[in-house]
Order: C-alpha cells, then structure tokens, then sequence
C-alpha cells in the first residue's frame, strides 16, 4: 500500500517533467511544476512516515520495464523509507522554498523539467530492489543534477563545474557497477534478495567494500573525491542546492548502506579502519576548505564534505563495533550516525534557502560583499541563525544531539580487542573534536560577515526582506531542527527498526524517559535532556534579560556616541571573511593550503594601495587530478594518431588484434 | 562415420587452405581471379561431400550457390572488371612472397592450436573443419592486409568469406535461411565494392589505394 502509494508520486514527478516542457517558461508553469511537486512529496513523506513508525513489513513489487528477463524490482523496507523520508522532506521544502524563489529565476526553461525528474530520480534509487534498477535510477539522478547544475550555463565556472561533476559522476557509477557486478557474480543474480543469499568470499567482499566506498563516497563528498562538490552544488539554482547538498549526498549515503551492511555478507575487522581513515580525513579537510571561503554558497558546500565526514566516522564505528560483536555500541554508531544524516539534511537545506534568499535580495555569494543584512532581512538572519547554531552542534539543536551521539560511541571504542582501532578511534575522536570547533568558528564567520556589521556594498544595503513562501520553507526546517534538538528520543526511537534490520540490535527505547532526557548507554553514565537545556537557556535569558532592565542605572547621561570600535566609518574597515580565518589560515593553512601572504607596495608615486594578498594552494587538486588531467591529454594526443592510418593500416590493426586474442586463447587455456 | 566420410573431408578442408596459399603466393592479378575461382569450387565440393555425409540435403543448396556465384559469376564478373579497368597485367605486393607465406604458415598452426585445444567435446569432423575454416579465415585476412590493389583486398575478402562458410557447413544443424542470407549479403558487398571500385577509378585514374591516402594528405 505504501509503496504503491510513493510509486504513484514518483510518476506523478516524472510526468511533470514533460509538462514542464510543453507549458514552457511561465509564472503558471513554475506554480505548477513547484506546487505539485510539493503536494507529492509530501503524500510520498506522509507514506514514509506511516511505513518507519509503523514498523510495517517489507513490501516489494516487480514492474515489468527495464531488462526483459528482470524486470524492475522495487522494495520499501525500514532503510528505505527512513532515507525516502529524508528525500521527501528535502523535497518537500525545497518545492515549497522555489514557490517564492523559482518566481526570480532567469532559466526557469531550463530548470523546470529537471526538478521533478530529479525527484522523481532519488525516489527511485531508494527504493531500488535489483542492481539494474539502482543503477539506472542512480544515472537518471546524476544527470538530471547535472542539467540542474548547467542551467545557467553562459556563466564560465558553471560550464567547469559541470564538466567535472559529470566526470566524477560516471566514475563513480562505474565503481558501483563494478561493485553490483562482482556482488551479482557469473550467474548473474542481479536483484538484491539474491545478493543477500549470495554470502561472497573475503576477498571479493573487501573488493566490494573499497569499490562500494569510491563509488559512494565520489557521490558523498569523501576526500579526496570531493573536488567537483563545491563547484557543482553552489553553481545550481538555491533550492537546488539545498537538495543536491542536503539531500542527494544522502542518496549516497544509502546506497553505501544498502552495499556495505546489506548485500557484501561478513564484514572483515579492518573495514572500518578503511572508512574511519576517510571519513577523519574529509571531515577536517572540510571544514578547513569552509574557512578558507568567501563565496556563501561554496562555504556551505565544504561543509556538506565535513558532515558526510562525520557521518562515515559514525557508519566505521558501527562496522568496527558489528565485527566484534558488540551489537549495542554498533546500534548506538549506526543511530548516531542516521540521525545525523537526517539532521544535516534539514540545517543544510535551511542554510541553502537561507544562502539562496540573501542571493535573491542581492544578488551577491561573495561575503565581502555583504554584511548588516540583520536589519534588512531580520526574518531571514533569524532562521539562518538557528541553522547556523544547529550545524555548528551547539545545544539544545539537533545538529548537537548526533554529534554527542556519535561522541558517545568513540568513548566505547577501549573496549575494541583489536589495537589498531584502539589507536585509531580515539585519533578519528580527536579530529571530529577539531572538526566541530572549527566549523563553529566558520560558522560566526559567515553569520557575522552576512548579516551582522554594516552593508559593505550597495546591493547590501538596497537588499528587501524575502518572499512568504521562502520564509515559510525556511521556518519549517527551522522549526524541526528545535524540534529534533529538543525531544531526540522520538527521533532515536523511530531509527530503531533502520538499526535492527541492519546491525541486529537497536538503542533501548527513550520515549519513555523521564522528562525527554535521551541515555544511550545507562544513566550512570551519560545522559542528555535538549528540553531542560532549551527551558534553562530560555529562563536565564529571560530573568538576565528583566534583571538588567529592572536593575540597571535610568539616570540621564551625556557621552559621545558609541562607535562600536571603528572610529573610520567606512564599512571597509570592519572584519571581513578573508581576515577573520587569518589566525586559522597561519595555523593550519601554511601545511595544508601552503598558504602564503605576501604585501604588495606600490612604487614610490604611484596612488594604489598597498595590498595584502593571501595565496592558497588546493594541494589535493595539484596532487591527483592535475597528473592525471596532464596524463590523459597526452595519451589523448598519442591516440589521435589513430584516427588518420590508411585504409591498409586500419586492416592491420584489426588483423593483428584478431591473432593476439587467439594467441592468448592459445597459451591461457 | 566410416573412415572414408573423413578422409575426403579432411582432405577438401585441408585443399581449401592450400589452395588460400596459392592465393597468398599468386601476385599476378588476372591468375589471382582464377585461383580464386579454384577456392570456390573447392569450397562447394567440400560442402557437396558435407552434405552427403551429414545427409543433409539443404546443404546442397549452399554448394550450388558456391558453385554458381563464387566459382562462375563473380571471377567472371570481376575478370571483365579488371579488362575494362585496364589493371590485369599488374603485378601488387606490399610484403614479399616468402615473409607472407611463412606468416601464413604461422597462423594455420595458431589455428590448429586454438581450436583443437578449445573443441574437445566436438566429434573429430567439426574439429577438423573448424581448425581449416578459421585458417581460412586468416589467411584470407593476411591476404587483405598485405595487398595493396583494391581488386586483391577483394578476392580476400571473399576468401575470407569462404572459410566462414566452410565452418558453417561443418557444424551440424545451421539453418538454411542463414546460409542463403550470408550468400546474398556477400553479393550485394560485391557489388558494392564494384562499384566503388569504379568510382575509385573515376576520380583518381588508379585502383590502388594507396591514391587515397595520398588524397588524404597522408604519408606513406
């Protein structure tokens, strides 16, 4: 019944595609498109909903398209339809979001037909039940993204940015196809029911697991194969962006979940050393690439890489946990790590709208540009903040709840036997530490720089407050991120049949606690209560708040104006983006970025300033992708020989081709 | 299968390669034709004998096709071809006549090697045949490879064909729409490459195609 439900919905997106096409660029068609696309994800959400609460069992259905023998076969299980909601909120509110926005957009031609189909594409991939069916769905989300990516595509980054994302995505579809072809094996069993079955071997599974990881984790945004996220995400539409980000990087998520803890059998112990390492890695690279940002889009893309960092840190957990044994530690990595997948997909979806209204009322990404919004779009600077607050993982909002969950699982990790994850965890704990202070110092910065301060540029100071329909979206994302902060164990209880379908044991139920509080091991232990931190926050701040009223000096006095340290009135003068991650650009910046500064002093007479310039190097780029860009163009070149041989030539090769196969035939078998 | 059944068998197959060496070795364009016409009535003899054998009287219909186009219809057509061409005196060889044929003696053994090893369950008859049609079939490649006249790629091309026929023949129980649609889908590629040949001819006063690339711009 719920399948057939969101199978209707997804049809429904997928025919919008074409009426997108047929109405043309309208203010009726952007209506259209966006509203009934927000009317089906939410009866697609609501469906969701009833299958995870309701702990329904498993149901799948078999269409009769796609390859004759197979057909198309489509389960909704609990993993699926915890991810299907996820998709399905991000969608829902990014319709909602675009209702407002998509009135601006220039390339509505170009947008319109490809949003539905790329809803329509996430669905799909989540509810996939046989390899062809996740890999056609995967392609048909990774190129209606990529049509998404290039609707402005007069602009010269966004034609790189696209080159690059279409690149990465087909490299990482042939290591998934790859990766459902070693798991299908020489009988050809495609559908997952019989992967299951399947149990491969050690070393095929291990192959599985680093193909699993590449294909997956090039989607995702793992270091060092995220280089085409911050180019691709913020060159789309901003309720694009917000999906692509918030949501579509999930959509990988799942589909490492579905292969690693699904289909590949036994994990081995040293697995989750593999992800561990990764997932360390792309979580500090992320947030230092945030802080080296000005553009706000880009920023917030670079922390899409840090999120998904942590995230893996949780899933590398749960897989080291699983393989020992200890099925309640790995239940809490595993909840930590999901919950922190549903989280990140609402505070980065509102910061994404947040980004895309503040482009809309300005037309500006550039921080430097911007700067006292808080007065000109004080609705806006309010919900941004709140997201802002919940992705820097401050309590009582729901970005802290995970992280402190997941914290909470590496502080198990000396009861592990073997001593490389002793080692090992407690490093990856060190840098997920470093990871979330520095995102939170990111996080004042681009908070401060946009709305705070004074305008730096016209366009700042001329910006309006932005549409209902955007500010709607945003409050509703803004709304549930207080809501999942303040009463997790709803949240947590809800993952439970996610987590024992898939690790064969859950976290003890926390609905039932008193007062909210969430324990995930025991009380004496450790415990959390976002309700009674929210309640003492609020109460403090109200009493300090009547307190310096009440008691505060009213007597008259005469003083010069308060100039709030800046004597020059200049807006140029206050803090800007690029000097506020100075400190952080000499601590870390000079190993990881070699970055350098270097003065510029004009000559004697000459009236330009002088200028301070700060120069950094993308050391991942310059390490990997250059050689190999390098090594292709000269292959390229060779092999374009190939195209002017004669016709004697061509025979040649062709001949002499034919007698090597036959002379391997001849001495292989 | 009586002793016989084979011996004649293995001896039309193994006439067939011999007689793609006669090819190999001929350079003179107008004897090529004849040797040519030679292959493709070796060719139906051996599927004639095929088809007695295999009592398999379709097959007989191969063998008149094989008789009539390969051996009669297209050496005379292409005889009268190279006459109004003017090219029947010309001598074409790129690789000379020893290297060719002891590249030539190279790939009957690679072919030999291959099938026998990769055919064990076969009976003795298809293997044979299988091992003779794919030396055919090399043969008549090396042949397109090493010459350098338009009529000669030709003459291998449907040499070539011949061995594929003869492996076809060799296992049992291949339709006979199969067999008359490959018959039919070499004439038309005949009559194509006469055509083009002409055409060829017209433009650049020669049928050797070394004009083309040089049309092209390319180095020899």
């Amino acid at each position: 019944m719920t399948l057939t439900s969101v199978l209707a919905c997804a049809a429904v997106l997928l025919a919008l595609g074409p009426l997108a096409v047929a109405l043309g660029h309208s203010r009726v068609a952007t209506r259209l498109v966006y509203g009934t696309s927000m009317v089906a994800s939410a009866v697609s959400l609501a469906a969701a909903i009833v299958h995870l609460i309701g702990a329904v069992v498993p149901e799948s259905i078999t269409l009769p398209v796609g390859v004759p023998w197979l057909g198309a076969h489509l389960r909704i299980d609990a993993l699926s339809a915890f991810f299907l909601l996820v998709v399905d909120l991000g969608a829902m509110s990014a319709s909602l979001f675009a209702l407002g926005y998509g009135r601006h957009e220039t390339a509505a031609g170009r947008v319109l037909p490809f949003y539905p189909a790329f809803l329509a594409g996430m669905t799909l991939v989540v509810l996939a039940d046989d390899a062809f069916t996740y890999l056609l769905s995967w392609e048909f989300m990774s190129l209606t993204s990529w049509a998404l990516v290039m609707s402005h595509h007069r602009v010269p980054d966004n034609v790189r940015a696209g080159y690059v994302y279409l690149v990465m995505a087909s490299f990482g579809t042939l290591a998934l196809l790859l990766a459902f072809g070693l798991l299908a094996g020489p009988d050809g069993l495609y559908t997952f029911s019989q992967m299951r079955g399947a149990h491969p071997s050690a070393a095929l599974g291990a192959l599985v697991l680093i193909l699993a990881l590449v294909g997956a984790g090039s989607k995702a945004g793992l270091v060092p194969l995220h280089v085409w996220l911050p180019l691709a995400h913020p060159a789309a539409p901003s309720h694009v962006s917000g999906l692509m980000s918030g949501v579509m990087t999930k959509v990988a998520v799942y589909g490492f979940l579905r292969i690693v803890f699904d289909l590949a059998g036994e994990p081995s112990w040293w697995w989750s050393i593999v992800v561990l390492a990764f997932a360390g890695v792309t979580t500090v690279m992320g947030v230092l690439y945030a802080l080296m940002q000005h553009d706000l889009k880009r920023l917030l893309a670079y922390h899409t890489v840090e999120n998904i960092g942590i995230i893996f840190i949780g899933l590398g957990l749960a897989l080291a946990f699983k393989t020992f044994g200890m099925d309640f530690a790995a239940a809490l990595a595993f909840t930590a790590a999901l919950l922190h997948v549903f989280n990140h997909s609402l505070f980065k979806s509102l910061l994404f709208f947040g980004a895309g209204a503040v482009l809309g009322a300005t037309g500006e990404r550039d921080m430097e540009h911007l700067g006292g919004l808080i007065h000109r779009m004080p609705q806006t600077a309010f919900v941004f903040l709140i997201g802002c607050v919940a992705i820097s993982a401050l309590p009582p909002l729901n970005g802290f709840v995970s992280e402190w969950l997941t914290f909470q699982a590496i502080l198990l990790s000396p009861q592990l036997p073997a001593w490389g994850l002793k080692l090992l965890v407690p490093a990856v704990g060190a840098l997920l530490a470093l990871a979330a202070a520095l995102a939170a110092a990111c996080f004042v910065k681009a908070y401060g720089v946009t709305f705070l301060g004074r305008p730096r540029t016209r366009a700042a100071e001329a910006a309006a407050e932005t549409d209902r329909y955007s500010l709607a979206a945003m409050m509703l994302l803004a709304a549930l991120c207080l809501f999942a902060g303040i009463l997790p164990g709803f949240f947590i209880d809800a993952l439970a049949p996610v987590s024992t379908a898939l690790i064969g044991a859950h976290m003890p139920a926390q609905s039932g606690s008193q007062w909210f509080s969430i324990v995930p091991i025991a009380a004496s232990r450790s415990s959390y209560d976002g309700l009674l931190v929210f309640m003492f926050m609020i109460i403090s701040g109200t009493l300090a708040a009547s307190a310096i009223h009440r008691l505060a000096s009213d007597r008259l006095r005469r003083a010069p104006a308060w100039d709030c340290g800046y004597p020059d009135v200049s807006p140029t003068t206050q803090y800007s983006a690029t000097s506020f991650a100075q400190p952080i650009r000499r601590v870390f910046g000079t190993v990881v970025f070699r970055a350098r500064e270097h003065v510029q002093v004009p000559p004697p007479g000459d009236t330009r300033p002088a200028r301070l310039i700060a120069e950094l190097h993308d050391l991942i780029w310059d390490a990997i992708y250059a050689p190999l860009v390098v090594g292709i163009g000269i292959a390229a070149d060779r092999l374009n020989r190939l195209q002017f041989l004669t016709i004697r030539q061509f025979l040649t090769l062709v001949f002499c081709t034919l007698v090597v196969l036959l002379l391997v035939l001849a001495v292989w078998s | 299968m009586s002793g016989l059944d084979f011996d004649v068998a293995h001896l039309l197959a193994g006439s067939l390669v011999l007689v793609s060496f006669l090819e190999l070795y001929q350079d003179r364009l107008y004897a090529l034709l004849n040797v040519y016409a030679a292959h493709a009535l070796v060719l139906a003899a051996s599927v004639a004998w095929q088809a007695l054998i295999q009592d398999a009287p379709h097959l007989y219909v191969t063998a008149t096709i094989a008789l009539i186009f390969k051996a009669i219809v297209i050496p005379v057509a292409l005889h009268r071809m190279i006459v109004r061409l003017g090219v029947h005196r010309e001598i074409d060889k790129v690789v000379g006549v020893g290297p060719a044929m002891l590249a030539g003696m190279g790939l009957v053994a690679l072919s030999m090697v291959v099938m026998l090893r990769v055919t064990q369950e076969a009976d003795p008859l298809t293997r044979e045949d299988l091992a003779f049609a794919l030396a055919v079939v090399l043969l008549g490649l090396l042949m397109m490879v090493t010459r350098r006249n338009a009529v000669s790629q030709v003459v291998g091309f449907m040499s070539l064909e011949n061995g594929l026929v003869l492996a076809a023949t060799g296992a049992k129980g291949m339709p006979l729409v199969v067999e008359i649609s490959v018959a039919f889908s070499i004439l038309i590629a005949f009559i194509v490459i006469g055509i083009f040949l002409f055409r060829i001819r017209e433009r650049f006063d020669t049928v050797d195609v070394h004009a083309l690339d040089r049309f092209r711009g390319e180095r020899r």
